[in-house]
């Protein structure tokens, strides 16, 4: 296996680039040859460390999860992103972004969100800095997450409803990137996931590189190795997932399994399992793998998560599948549903329904009983409960999501 | 000779491109709209591929796409229909389009079949200079299909250069920062960007787009180019047009001549 890492034209293998119109070029050349000065910059890495210390309330807790560990006859522990301040690792880069756009002297920041996460992530650092934010939510997400909502405008973010399209995440990134390209000079664009043209899916996974950074030495404190046997973390675009491989991506011997949605079923015409169901082609500025017509038309994806429900997925995730470093496992709404459940019965934890994939592809791989296992719990399921209970009331008794036998 | 080629030697001042989106308003409107808009005296013309996703242009293009995808257009029947219409007609066509379609389709075969339909360049806003030189360059020269870069006000010189090089139709200017169908006046910042382009003695001829929507902008855009591209304004005449060669007459007169204008939006607002 060769060294893992963008190239200089930013290529992991034969996905990435930068596939934007001329309107974008200046903005996003600007970042390719600022964002690794600016991030290797001692006052930057200052900030940000205590910035992710005192404000997120990192590190994160590594946790053995026994009884989980017991169920399964394996050593399970959980990367507690759930604990971060707003509930998730989406914070991680957010605190990454506003400290770099504050550097490029931006004045105004956008930014796309689908369950609403990321766009509470990013509403949360510029109330921090007092910085203007829009957020581009499609109009159907915003009647399916009215909380988030609440949360970014309380914030003091404007949220622009995304009327085009599909009106969902597609569409609210594509009213984002149309902001920019009318804003070209004041504004900067915080992509939430590993998305996007290059520098973004470099850029972000070095943000969210943190959580495998302090796996390393929670492990050795835990274990007295540094490396897991496997790590497990759902896929969207796959931010969560590149921060827990990221210092991981070279050594072969940990197995890196990527969770992905299969809504209701892989091949049901209803899911987002981009690894499979995706063919190489551009989607956001990324030549990558992505759901689409034999004519090049974007596929509406369909997951229970909304985190999930995203036609692509970053260009480092397209490669490490296609290269088999990583392995895709697909998991059902009705799985991921289940695993929730379970998880809150045996831990005393309700995942956020993105993270209740992850769990749930520990029915689907192989794993030895000595094996330490990681799974990357990316955010608390709060804004999942009505999603929860809505399954809890449609006749599937309580008792048989929490035993064994069912799940 | 390619037509384009032909257009610009003998003609380069107020050259009228318009912009239509292939399957709209009508599955079948392509060689009518063809050839009305030649026969409205529009000099070349530039159809759009419709696509789900197209980052580059505002609501009123994206629209019109998606309704002609529900239409059921796609790139093979339109190459289809463009072969139709090229045994009746001159006019220089023009494919524009997201660089995805075109990789689905296979890029060398998007380029010979288009060249075999009659047409005679494309842009594709999305394509990065770097990957078409290193590339696709050789595929587009070697059949004689032309290609348009876009450059706009934030482009350095050196970039400006790159571009004049490696276009090989004419080059887009987009006159604004900004996604097609937007403003309506031309600001003295953005005259000042054409002034200067103009002081670049580029090797292209040079058609003005983005915010060009009727006779004056048209008009100034002329005065600093060597003519103009108009998309979203046209969208707009079609959306309920009952006659499109009327439509296209209409248009287009007012386009060109100031009084025709105001006949036209008085028209316009009666109908409303």
């Amino acid at each position: 296996m060769n060294h893992i890492a963008v190239d200089e034209r930013g290529y992991y293998g034969e996905f990435g680039g930068a596939f934007i119109p001329e309107m974008l070029y200046p903005n996003v050349e600007e970042l390719k040859n600022c964002y690794l000065d600016i991030m290797h910059d001692p006052d930057f890495e200052r900030e940000f460390r205590s910035l992710l210390k005192d404000y997120v309330g990192r590190p994160s807790p590594l946790y053995l999860a026994e009884r989980l560990s017991e169920h399964f006859k394996t050593n399970i522990y959980l990367k507690r992103e759930d604990l971060n301040h707003t509930g998730a690792h989406k914070i991680n880069n957010t605190i990454g972004q506003i400290l770099l756009a504050k550097r490029l002297g931006k004045q105004r920041i956008i930014a796309e969100t689908g369950a609403g996460q990321h766009g509470v992530a990013t509403a949360t650092v510029c109330a921090l800095m007092g910085i203007e934010c829009i957020v581009y939510m499609g109009v159907v997400d915003i009647k399916r997450q009215a909380p988030n909502v609440a949360r970014m405008k309380m914030l003091g973010a404007e949220v622009r409803p995304a009327t085009s399209g599909s009106q969902t995440l597609k569409d609210a990134t594509n009213e984002a990137i149309r902001d920019w390209i009318n804003n070209p000079e004041d504004t900067h664009y915080i992509i939430g996931s590993v998305v996007g043209p290059h520098p973004y899916p470099d850029m972000v996974a070095r943000f969210q590189s943190v959580i495998s950074e302090e796996m390393k030495w929670q492990l050795e404190e835990h274990t007295g190795k540094q490396s897991p046997d496997l790590i497990i973390a759902c896929v969207g675009g796959g931010s969560n997932a590149a921060g827990a491989y990221y210092h991981y991506l070279n050594e072969k011997n940990v197995r890196l399994i990527a969770v992905e949605a299969a809504g209701l079923g892989v091949h049901s015409g209803e899911s987002a399992a981009t690894s499979v169901l995706g063919t190489k082609g551009i989607i956001h500025g990324s030549r990558t793998l992505l759901m689409q017509t034999p004519d090049g038309q974007i596929i509406e994806p369909y997951s229970i998560s909304a985190g999930l429900d995203y036609p692509g997925i970053g260009p480092l995730h397209a490669h490490l599948i296609s290269s088999g470093r990583a392995e895709a496992v697909s998991v059902t709404d009705e799985e991921a549903l289940k695993a929730g459940f379970f998880l809150a019965k045996k831990e005393g934890i309700i995942p956020a329904l993105e993270s209740a994939h992850a769990f749930s592809a520990l029915h689907k791989i192989d794993y030895r009983r000595e094996d330490v296992i990681v799974v990357c719990l990316s955010g608390r399921g709060d804004k999942d409960l009505e999603t929860y209970i809505r399954y809890l009331e449609g006749g599937v008794p309580a008792d048989s999501l929490g035993s064994a036998e069912t799940i | 000779m390619n037509r384009l080629t032909h257009l610009f030697s003998k003609k380069q001042e107020d050259l009228l491109n318009i912009y239509f989106t292939a399957g709209y308003p009508n599955l079948e409107d392509t060689g009518t709209l063809v050839l009305a808009l030649e026969k409205a005296g529009v000099d070349l013309i530039e159809v759009g591929i419709p696509y789900s996703d197209p980052l580059a242009d505002g609501p009123t293009i994206q629209e019109s796409g998606q309704i002609a995808l529900k239409n059921g257009m796609n790139l093979a029947l339109l190459l289809k229909q463009i072969s139709i219409v090229r045994q009746n007609t001159e006019i220089p066509l023009i494919l524009m389009g997201y660089f995805n379609q075109v990789m689905q389709y296979g890029v060398e075969r998007f380029v010979q079949d288009s060249v075999k339909a009659g047409v005679d360049g494309v842009i594709l806003p999305d394509l990065p200079l770097y990957e078409y030189e290193q590339f696709y360059r050789s595929i587009f020269e070697e059949a004689g299909l032309q290609i348009s870069f876009l450059m706009t006000p934030q482009t350095s010189p050196e970039r400006i250069r790159k571009i004049d090089q490696l276009t090989s139709g004419f080059i887009y200017m987009v006159s604004s920062s900004a996604i097609t169908g937007g403003k309506k006046d031309i600001s003295e910042q953005q005259l000042a960007y054409f002034d200067r382009i103009s002081n670049m003695q580029l090797s292209h001829p040079r058609l003005i787009g983005f915010g060009i929507s009727n006779h004056e902008t048209f008009a100034t855009a002329c005065k600093y180019a060597n003519g103009a591209i108009i998309g979203s304004a046209f969208i707009r005449a079609l959306a309920g047009s009952e006659n499109i060669e009327q439509t296209c007459l209409q248009f287009v007169k007012m386009i060109k001549e100031e009084e025709q204008c105001l006949n036209f939006k008085e028209n316009k607002s009666g109908l409303i």
